[in-house]
């Protein structure tokens, strides 16, 4: 992504009309994307009698923490009232692994297709490419058998596995796609100074790959913390990721709803993912182009 | 010789595990899913076969219907918004604008949240009693009726600006780097004609943008098919069944109902559709890669 700051049209010498108006567009929408965010932080300040009176919008009387610390450590998920933190141990425990694994993996299939090109890689690519595009449903229920069977249903390493599987495809396609670009030569010279496949990624092309290992790390993270549908049917009651949890605390409490701690809730939850967004920038926005340039 | 075939052979146990992901995984479970939309299966699989009879009940249930139809307006306005939207967006970023960054950032942060999160903030902004209804009545505007969520004719739509609202960033970014990389030639010739800037836009710039947009309304298409947790978390599929999904449909046989050979039979139509949807696509780019190819 080449993002040049390289703008169009006359410099803007005075204010017209129709720049009065563009701005208000521009404004507008502004507002119009960040109208939720500002409703979810002014609703977790509130206190529920201030949250009954129902301006949804308005700022809080008197600022409180109170909903956050519940949202932590004391919202309940049917009788459990232990907050988002299950969550958030969870989810970490299922996202780190998960990113380290599937983007490792990621990385010797792109580099292994593209550069060695044994029997049938074309195959295997093809598989890997049909596979990234078809629903998930299809594969739900023989892959829970499946874990079952191999004891890992309702654990960790089975939800870490399922992700790293469903992964592959589009970390195969970022690494190969970036290593089809690097000369073919290189790879050749060193195999001639008589260096095998291993010694031949680690050392010299896994260096080279670190933008893309950046670019494959953050896009996997965000994307695993932020799935739902995984989660939900291999972790298990006791290993929920942060999103389902999330959901279960919001859509199952019985009795009047407790919408400060929800949207205390919601913003944990959201947290890490935006913290990625706005600190990692350049890099999230290369992930996603890639993802969807080439998806 | 002999040290070629080592070589090689070391690039084929790299690949081992991801043959194992796609033989097992993709094509084995789809397999077994396939197989057992022909059964009776309820609870346990069977090996009853009943040919297309699961089919047939599946077009029967109103509740499938309706979901097809849902999914079907749902896709249709979501991309569309996306696309419109994301362009607009992109176009008015692409003009000289101040804080450009700053209102980038602010376009496309809700795409690094979970759609959990965008449900749930939505299902609070749209909430008649507290949420934007009941602000404008306290505003003195008593007739004031935004109840959509709760309708069972509208509350679809209230998905769709959801969606909207997490997906149209991703286009803006995807469209803002073509318009980039148009030349400025372009727009000088342009404007010594005297064509107006929103006609450059429009018969100009939209068109070469073409293939980055085609490639992001089928990413957004294939994530329309999967739509599952933000229905689970915005509206729960309801009221009545008038946002139900066929993923959510899908997961709520398999998993709470127990109708393990109408789920799959459920998920084989809709893998058939997307391969339906993507095959004359991926034909079409094959055939022009080898066109280009052979100039």
């Amino acid at each position: 992504m080449t993002t040049r700051p390289h703008s169009r049209g006359p410099k803007p010498s005075r204010l017209s009309v129709g720049q009065v108006g563009f701005y208000a567009f521009l404004i507008l929408s502004a507002l119009f994307f960040l109208l939720p965010l500002y409703t979810m932080l002014v609703t977790s300040l509130k206190s529920m009698e201030e949250i009954r009176q129902g301006h949804i919008f308005a700022l809080p009387a008197t600022v409180d923490f109170d909903a956050w610390k519940t949202a932590w450590s004391g919202a309940c998920m049917g009788t459990q009232c232990l907050g988002v933190r299950i969550g958030f141990w969870n989810s970490i425990k299922i996202t780190v692994p998960a990113v380290v694994v599937s983007v490792s993996i990621g990385a010797i299939n792109g580099y292994a297709l593209s550069l060695w090109r044994p029997k049938g890689s074309n195959l295997l690519f093809g598989l890997l490419m049909a596979g990234g595009l078809i629903p998930y449903q299809i594969f739900l229920y023989p892959l829970v058998r499946l874990l079952a069977n191999l004891s890992l249903y309702n654990s960790v390493a089975g939800v870490v596995l399922v992700h790293v599987i469903f992964g592959l495809p589009l970390v195969t396609l970022l690494f190969r796609n970036y290593f089809v670009a690097i000369p073919e030569e290189l790879c050749k010279a060193a195999r001639v100074d008589g260096a095998g496949f291993w010694r031949i990624f680690l050392e010299i092309m896994l260096p080279m790959s670190v933008p893309m290992v950046v670019v494959a790390s953050i896009f996997q993270f965000t994307g695993i913390w932020n799935d739902f549908l995984i989660g939900l049917v291999f972790a298990g009651r006791d290993n929920l990721p942060m999103t389902v949890q999330l959901n279960n605390i919001v859509n199952t409490t019985m009795g009047e709803r407790a919408y400060n701690v929800n949207m205390a809730a919601t913003i944990l939850t959201a947290v890490v993912p935006l913290a990625i967004y706005f600190f990692s920038g350049r890099w999230f926005l290369r992930g996603v182009a890639a993802g969807a340039v080439k998806g | 010789m002999q040290a070629k075939r080592k070589r090689s052979l070391a690039a084929t146990i790299a690949l081992l595990p991801t043959w194992i992901a796609a033989i097992f995984v993709y094509i084995g479970t789809m397999v077994w899913s396939v197989r057992l939309s022909f059964t009776d299966s309820t609870i346990f699989p069977s090996s009853n076969y009943v040919g297309f009879a699961q089919y047939v009940r599946l077009f029967r249930n109103s509740r499938w219907l309706a979901s097809l139809e849902n999914v079907l307006i749902f896709g249709l306005l979501y991309v569309a918004g996306c696309l419109a939207l994301g362009f607009v967006l992109a176009a008015a970023l692409d003009r000289k604008v101040r804080f450009e960054s700053v209102f980038r950032t602010i376009f496309l942060y809700p795409y690094a949240m979970s759609f959990v999160v965008t449900g749930l903030i939505w299902q609070w902004m749209l909430n008649p009693t507290l949420g934007i209804q009941a602000t404008v009545r306290a505003f003195g505007w008593q007739g004031f009726v935004f109840d959509w969520i709760v309708n069972r004719d509208m509350a679809i739509y209230t998905v769709v600006f959801a969606g909207v609202w997490q997906g149209a960033g991703l286009v803006m970014v995807i469209a803002l780097s073509g318009m980039r990389g148009i030349s400025e030639e372009q727009w000088k010739a342009a404007q010594i004609d005297g064509i107006p800037v929103w006609r450059i836009y429009l018969s100009i710039i939209l068109p070469q943008l073409g293939p980055a947009l085609a490639a992001s309304g089928m990413l957004l298409s294939m994530g329309v098919i999967k739509t599952y947790d933000l229905i689970v978390a915005q509206t729960g599929g309801g009221p009545g069944y008038s946002t139900e999904v066929p993923a959510k449909f899908i997961m709520d046989n398999l998993f709470e109902r127990q109708n393990l050979g109408l789920a799959s039979a459920g998920a084989t139509v809709l893998v058939l559709s997307v391969v339906m949807a993507v095959a004359p696509f991926r034909y079409a780019l094959a055939m022009r890669a080898r066109r280009r190819g052979a100039h």
